[in-house]
């Protein structure tokens, strides 16, 4: 095998020619994971901000079952998933098996239960702080999570960051509802897991060099947003 | 420069109804957390226009009872009376609290305000002004649009008095809302809290410093071991307390009240 | 005010990025269910484009193992099935999912090793010796273990040795669970012997010190067969455009185009549909 000096010239290279197969597929990822990300946000966060912001019957259930989902292998997730959209199954009527839809569908339930648990957690401590404050202003349930999500937003970015992590890097589940169709449903991980297999090491890992690279740059700037609200005292 | 108390007017004349003086009771009032008596057995009547200091030593619940009158947390016994009714969500709008440490949403001074004012239906025009008068109030003008946070400890007490008085508030606690403060925040603090009270404001505070409830204090309520030891006009039981409790505190000695420290 | 800005931020965000975009394309498309062999030797990509061309028809290919392949197949997730295992695939026909099964090429399998040849098998013709010995010395094997076509010609070979080899899992034997290229990655660094496809084994790029020990015997000749997954029994499948496809790729244009597939100058897979 080459060494990794060698591969990496070959990422930077890959990047250079700008190969439009190469940059199609980023786009795919890119599209397929950050619509993830909001959808299990506009989910996650208000779910998490409840559970972390009141109490209520079933509350201690509801948080281990967020944070034991947190867990769920991307296969399993996987094959749910193929199961309800295949033919056969109940949404088979629907046609999104094989397509990018549903590869967000997939990735969607991954990331919500991360997304709904670390809110959960960050609005639990500011809550803490505020509760009295909001309970001496007689804010309303509905305005108190508006007020601690909009408040621990930077914390959130952060937490946004966490699911595009766990979303952008899994394959096990888009390579089965996704099927890995060149050019419809090809995204960086499973052309990294199909380049393996068909032993192009070099390109694999290259492949993983720019997706790496993305999620360097990415986190980079969600940490400098983050920097700036620190100084500001509202993170 | 804008006079304070005829801000204070101006708050005070949005209120729609003028009620009758406004007076919150305790009756038979006890709190008990796990099998722990933390208060009990208070009665007490607060009148309005009134300036009421409480007073006692640290664990003798004074702050529980100022929560305990302004609905934080549910009483475990007795009542609590607002203008001789029961005290529901409505009269709980008609207070207001400033907390020992302030609150600060991680916003900027004007949007702590807007936030305060936004959640008790002022809206429009009279939300500006309303905000405009606080912030005049409050000394805050040049840092309305600053993070809140980044305020001084004394800047951010007064914002949270001057957030607290814009709901326009029949009566307002505030629980040692100097204790951290230097002389001169101190001053400025008690200078809104008179301002208040001159624009007709039921003030009741919680204080350790005797001078400042001679300056803040018409009434004084002192307690010890969750219950009221003696009550009276301020500079009357400062000077000659009739409680032995109340005379050993101010006196500076250790004192134990059979049954105090079962409530520790 | 702020807070609005942000929302609406999002909002067009989540639009630009969920709504739009490329890769939607033309109806006209069709699923066909195949093997990882087919696809990693590059055999797809050359053909495919001249189909695409001449018949406005878009081919999604979703490469697994031939277990799988089928599985999907069965629950009507694929319009086509493309795969390697005969026997599994007159079932698939016979139960009501496929209409017909049709030959269309066939290629062979190798045994690969290292340059060390430790069962001293290099060279041989008869698999079945070959085995036999690998069994003896217990070099190591390293097996599919997948349920894939490759693997289930594989298991019929042990069965003509005699040799247990569910005995041996573990041991010399070693099942990786895992596809053909992942397999030969995972056998070419534990230097143990290899069963693959030919068309694989001469498009992967990892082969380090490896080379074909074992080939030519003709209980190792792997035939591909094409079906149409049934419309009766799964009524989204696309019947007409699913024929058209398998129509071409057994005539002689079709023919041709495998025929026609070269690396290195050898020629990965041979067309019999005509047989």
């Amino acid at each position: 095998m080459d060494s990794f000096g060698s591969i990496l010239t070959e990422a930077f290279g890959l990047i250079l020619i700008w190969d439009p197969d190469l940059i199609e597929i980023i786009g795919l990822s890119l599209r397929v994971t950050l619509t993830a990300v909001i959808v299990a946000c506009v989910i996650g966060l208000p779910l998490g901000a409840a559970v972390g912001a009141f109490r209520f019957p079933g509350r201690t259930i509801v948080a281990v079952v967020l944070n034991a989902l947190m867990g769920l292998p991307p296969v399993v997730v996987g094959l749910m998933v193929y199961l309800m959209l295949s033919a056969s199954g109940p949404l088979g009527p629907l046609q999104l098996l094989y397509t990018p839809m549903a590869m967000i569908i997939a990735q969607t339930i991954l990331v919500t239960p991360i997304i709904a648990a670390l809110t959960k957690q960050v609005v639990e401590d500011l809550h803490r702080e505020y509760v009295e404050q909001f309970a001496s202003l007689g804010v309303g349930p509905l305005d108190r999570v508006g007020a601690l999500l909009w408040d621990a937003r930077y914390s959130l970015l952060t937490v946004a960051l966490a699911g595009f992590g766990r979303a952008v890097a899994e394959v096990g589940a888009v390579i089965i509802v996704g099927g890995n169709i060149n050019h419809v449903t090809r995204v960086m991980t499973t052309t990294i897991a199909l380049e393996t297999s068909k032993g192009n090491l070099e390109l694999a890992l290259a492949l993983g060099v720019v997706l790496l690279a993305i999620a360097l740059f990415v986190n980079a700037a969600v940490m400098a947003v983050r920097a700036s609200a620190v100084r500001a005292a509202y993170a | 420069m804008l006079d304070s108390a005829s801000l204070m007017k101006t708050f005070r004349a949005d209120v729609a109804e003028k009620v009758a003086p406004s007076v919150i009771s305790a009756r038979g009032l006890g709190f008990a957390v796990e099998g722990r008596v933390l208060i009990r057995d208070v009665d007490l009547d607060i009148k309005a226009g009134r300036r009421t200091v409480i007073m006692g030593s640290n664990g003798a619940g004074k702050s529980l009872l100022l929560r305990l009158l302004h609905g934080l947390i549910a009483p475990s016994s007795g009542e609590i009376l607002w203008n001789g009714r029961p005290l529901d969500k409505a009269a709980r709008r008609r207070q207001a609290m400033v907390f020992q440490r302030p609150v600060m949403l991680r916003r900027s001074v004007l949007a702590n305000l807007d936030f305060a004012l936004r959640v008790h239906g002022v809206h429009g025009p009279a939300r500006r002004d309303r905000e405009r008068a606080a912030l005049a109030m409050a000394r805050l003008e040049d840092l309305a649009a600053s993070p809140a946070r980044t305020l001084s400890g004394g800047e951010q007490q007064r914002l949270a008095i001057a957030r607290a008085l814009a709901c326009a508030p029949d009566l307002l606690f505030l629980d040692e809302p100097t204790v951290s403060l230097d002389p001169a925040s101190t001053h400025a603090v008690e200078m809104l809290i008179g301002d208040a009270h001159a624009a007709g404001v039921t003030t009741v505070l919680v204080t350790h410093d005797r001078a400042q409830a001679l300056r803040l204090g018409d009434d004084v309520i002192f307690m010890a071991g969750g219950r009221i030891a003696e009550t009276g006009p301020v500079e009357k039981v400062l000077q000659n307390p009739q409680s032995e409790v109340a005379r050993a505190w101010l006196e500076g000695r250790l004192h134990f009240e059979p049954g105090a420290s079962e409530t520790k | 005010m702020e807070r609005r800005n942000f929302l609406g931020w999002s909002a067009a965000l989540g639009l630009a990025l969920g709504l739009s975009g490329p890769a939607m394309a033309q109806d006209d498309f069709i699923v066909v269910q195949s093997t990882t062999s087919t696809q990693n030797s590059g055999l797809f990509e050359h053909i495919l484009p001249m189909f695409e061309e001449q018949s406005g028809i878009e081919v999604r290919v979703v490469a697994v193992g031939t277990g799988q392949a089928i599985k999907n197949a069965a629950n009507g997730d694929g319009d086509v099935l493309l795969v390697h295992a005969k026997p599994s695939e007159e079932k698939f026909v016979a139960d009501g999912h496929g209409v017909a099964r049709f030959d269309v090429m066939y290629n062979d399998f190798v045994i690969v090793g290292p340059a060390s040849d430790p069962a001293g098998v290099a060279g041989t013709s008869d698999v079945v010796t070959a085995l036999a010995k690998i069994a003896d010395t217990e070099a190591p094997f390293a097996s599919r273990g997948d349920d894939s076509g490759t693997h289930k010609a594989e298991l019929r070979l042990w069965e003509q040795t005699g040799v247990d080899v569910a005995a041996a899992s573990g041991n010399w034997y070693r099942e990786t669970g895992s596809g053909m290229g992942a397999t030969l990655n995972t056998g070419t660094a534990m230097g143990a012997y290899v069963m693959t496809d030919r068309a694989t084994w001469i498009s992967f790029g990892n082969k380090g010190d490896y080379t074909v020990a074992v080939e030519g015997d003709p209980k190792m000749f792997n035939q591909y067969g094409v079906i149409l997954v049934s419309q009766e029994k799964h009524p989204n499948v696309k019947a007409e455009l699913g024929q058209q496809f398998v129509d071409w790729i057994i005539s002689e244009e079709g023919q041709a185009a495998i025929a026609s597939y070269k690396i290195d100058g050898q020629q990965l897979f041979f067309p019999n549909a005509g047989d």
